[in-house]
C-alpha cells in the first residue's frame, strides 16, 4: 500500500462552458497537512469539493487511497458510480465548511451523534460516548445540549469539526474554516486543527491564514486561474516564492 | 445652562367622523338582517334548537371529522412524496409529479368526487383475473369521498411541502452528503425536519379548508354533516333550519381549528428571521419526533 492519500492527475472541472480547474496535478501523502492558497475564484473550493464528489470531475483522474472518486474504471472506460457507492466513499472523508452547516434542529451532541448512528449503524450509547469525547476534545463539553443557534461561530465550527471526526475519516477537507469568524474566534478553531495535525490526520486546508500554513503545513500549494502555480514546503512557497503571481498574492494577504 | 422642557403638546385629535358613520350603517344593516331572519315566520327557530343535537347530526359530524382527518393524513403523505419527486433529479419522477398536479389542481374537486364515485360505470370490475371485485362494492360513497379528497389534497400539499424543502439552506444537504448520508436519509433526517417550520402553518389552513370542502361529498351521499342535515331536513320539511344547524356546527369546528392554527403559527413564527435555529425551534421538532417515534420518547 502506497503512502499517497490523494492523487490528482490532470484534473479538469468545467461548469458548462466555463473551465474552472484546468489540469491540476498534485499528491497528498498520508498524514500530511496540505494547504491550498490562492485568490478568490482560483478554484480552491471547487478542487476540494471534487475530492468528495460534491462536484464531479470532468476530465483527468482523482483518487483517494488509489480508488477513483465517483467513477469506476472498467477497461479503459469510466462508469459513473451509484449514489450508494459515492455515499460510501464520502463516509471516509470529513469536510468542514466555511459556513459551518451544522444541523440547526439538532443539539451539538446530536449533530455529532447522528451520522455514526444513522450511517455507520453505531449503537446510541456508543455514539453518545464517542460524541461526548469528541466535543470534550474540541473544548465544548459544557455546550453539548446547546443548539447551533445558541453557539458562537467559533464554537459552531468546532462542533462541525467534531461532527466530521465522528465518522472516523481518513482524510479531512477544510474549506476556509475560519473565514466566516470574527477575528477573536479564529484562534480557537485553528488550535483544534493544529491538534488534529499533530495527531497525524491527513488534512487538506483551503485557507487565507498564512501564519497557520507556515506553522502547520507540510506542503503549501498556490493556485491561480484553475492551475497550480507553485507547490512546496512553506518556507519555499511562502517565504521564498518564485512566481510573480505568488509574490503579488502573498504581498496582499501578509 | 438648562433649557426648560417645552410644554407638552395638547393638540385637538382628528375626529374620525367617517368611522362613526360607517359603524352606524353597519349596525343598522346587521340589526335589520338579524331582525328579519330572527322574526321570520318561515324559519322555525325552535326546530333549529331541537335538531342541533340529533343523533343523525352527530353521526354526520363524525363522518366529516373522519373525512377531514384521513384525507389530510393521506394528502400530506402524498404531498411529501410528490414534492420529493418534483425536486428529484429523475426526469421521469419529475414529469409524473408535474402531470399529477396539472390534472388534480386543474379540475374541480366536485367533479373529481363524482368521477371516483361513478368509476363503476366505466370499470365495472377492478382487479386482475380471479382477484377482481365489483367496483361498486369496492368504492363506497365514503371510500370515493376519501379517495377524491386525499388525491386532491395531495396536489395542494405538494406545493406547500416543496416550498418548505426549498426554504432549507442547500448547505444542509451538502453537509449531509459530505458525511455520507444517502439522498433519502438526507431528506428524512435533515431537510424535512427543517422544512417543517415552513410547512406546518399553511397545512393548518389546509385542514380548515378541508373541513369545509368535505361538505361537497353530499353530492355522492357520503353521510357527512351536510348530507345528514340535508336528508333530515328534506324528510321533515325543515330544510332551511337544517342548513342553519349545519352552519352552526361547521362554524364551531372551524373556530376551534382556527384557534389551534393561530397558536401553531405563533409558535413557528418565533425566531424565523434570526439564525435558522433557536432552542424553541429545536424543541418543536423534538416534540414532532417524539410524537412520531417511540424511541424518541426517552430523550
Ligand atoms: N456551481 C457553479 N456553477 C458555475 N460556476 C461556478 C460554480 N461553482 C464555482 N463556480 C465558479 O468557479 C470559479 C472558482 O470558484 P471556487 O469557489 O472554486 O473559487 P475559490 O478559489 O474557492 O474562491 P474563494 O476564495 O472566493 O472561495 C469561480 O469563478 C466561480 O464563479
Ligand atoms: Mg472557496
Amino acid at each position: 500500500m502506497s503512502d499517497v492519500m490523494v492523487k490528482a492527475a490532470n484534473v479538469h472541472k468545467s461548469f458548462g462552458h466555463v473551465e474552472v480547474l484546468k489540469g491540476i496535478d498534485l499528491e497528498v501523502k498520508n498524514g500530511e497537512v496540505f494547504c491550498l492558497l490562492g485568490p478568490s475564484g482560483s478554484g480552491k473550493s471547487t478542487f476540494l469539493r471534487c475530492i468528495n464528489h460534491l462536484e464531479r470531475v470532468t476530465a483527468g483522474r482523482l483518487s483517494v487511497e488509489g480508488e477513483l472518486i465517483g467513477y469506476r474504471e472498467v477497461g479503459d472506460k469510466l462508469h459513473e458510480m451509484k449514489p450508494k457507492e459515492i455515499a460510501a466513499q464520502r463516509r471516509d472523508i470529513g469536510m468542514v465548511f466555511q459556513r459551518f452547516n451544522l444541523f440547526p434542529h439538532l443539539t451539538a451532541l446530536e449533530n455529532v451523534m447522528q451520522a455514526p448512528m444513522k450511517i455507520r449503524g453505531v449503537s446510541k450509547a456508543e455514539a453518545r460516548t464517542q460524541a461526548l469525547a469528541l466535543l470534550d476534545r474540541v473544548g465544548l463539553s459544557s455546550r453539548v445540549d446547546n443548539y447551533p443557534g445558541q453557539l458562537s461561530g467559533g464554537q459552531q465550527q468546532r462542533v462541525a469539526i467534531a461532527r466530521a471526526l465522528a465518522m472516523k475519516p481518513k482524510l479531512m477537507l477544510f474549506d476556509e474554516p475560519t473565514s466566516a469568524l470574527d477575528p477573536e474566534l479564529v484562534g480557537e478553531v485553528l488550535d483544534v486543527m493544529k491538534d488534529l495535525a499533530r495527531e497525524g490526520m491527513t488534512m487538506i486546508v483551503v485557507t487565507h491564514e498564512i501564519g497557520f500554513a507556515r506553522e502547520v503545513a507540510d506542503t503549501v500549494v498556490f493556485m491561480d486561474g484553475g492551475v497550480v502555480v507553485e507547490a512546496g514546503s512553506p518556507s519555499q512557497v511562502i517565504d521564498n516564492p518564485q512566481h510573480d503571481r505568488t509574490k503579488s498574492f502573498l504581498s496582499k494577504v501578509l | 445652562m438648562s433649557v426648560a422642557a417645552p410644554e407638552a403638546i395638547k393638540a385637538v385629535p382628528i375626529r374620525h367622523y367617517g368611522q362613526w358613520a360607517t359603524a352606524a350603517v353597519v349596525i343598522v344593516a346587521v340589526g335589520a338582517l338579524v331582525w328579519s331572519v330572527g322574526t321570520n315566520d318561515a324559519i322555525q327557530w325552535n326546530v333549529v334548537g331541537d335538531y342541533l343535537f340529533r343523533p343523525e347530526i352527530f353521526h354526520g359530524i363524525g363522518i366529516t371529522l373522519a373525512l377531514t382527518a384521513f384525507s389530510m393524513v393521506a394528502g400530506i403523505i402524498g404531498g411529501i412524496l410528490l414534492a420529493v419527486m418534483r425536486l428529484s433529479g429523475n426526469p421521469v419522477l419529475r414529469t409524473v409529479s408535474t402531470g399529477y398536479l396539472w390534472i388534480f389542481r386543474g379540475t374541480p374537486v366536485l367533479v373529481q368526487l363524482v368521477i371516483w364515485f361513478n368509476l363503476g360505470l366505466v370499470f365495472p370490475a377492478i382487479g386482475i383475473g380471479s382477484l377482481s371485485t365489483s367496483t361498486n362494492d369496492l368504492i363506497s360513497p365514503f371510500g370515493a369521498a376519501l379517495l377524491a379528497l386525499a388525491l386532491n389534497e395531495a396536489a395542494y400539499m405538494t406545493e406547500i411541502v416543496r416550498g418548505g424543502i426549498l426554504s432549507v439552506d442547500p448547505g444542509q444537504t451538502e453537509a449531509a452528503h459530505a458525511l455520507g448520508y444517502s439522498g433519502a436519509k438526507t431528506m428524512r433526517l435533515i431537510v424535512l425536519p427543517q422544512a417543517m417550520r415552513v410547512i406546518v402553518p399553511p397545512t393548518g389552513n389546509e385542514v380548515i379548508t378541508m373541513l369545509k370542502t368535505t361538505s361537497l361529498v353530499y353530492a355522492i351521499g357520503a353521510q357527512d354533516l351536510f348530507t345528514e342535515a340535508y336528508n333530515f331536513g328534506s324528510k321533515n320539511f325543515t330544510l332551511f333550519e337544517m342548513y342553519l344547524v349545519a352552519c352552526f356546527w361547521y362554524l364551531a369546528m372551524t373556530t376551534i381549528l382556527t384557534t389551534l392554527q393561530s397558536r401553531l403559527e405563533k409558535k413557528y413564527a418565533k425566531g424565523s428571521h434570526a439564525v435558522p435555529a433557536g432552542p424553541g425551534f429545536g424543541r418543536v421538532i423534538g416534540k414532532v419526533r417524539m410524537l412520531r417515534s417511540p424511541e424518541g420518547g426517552a430523550r
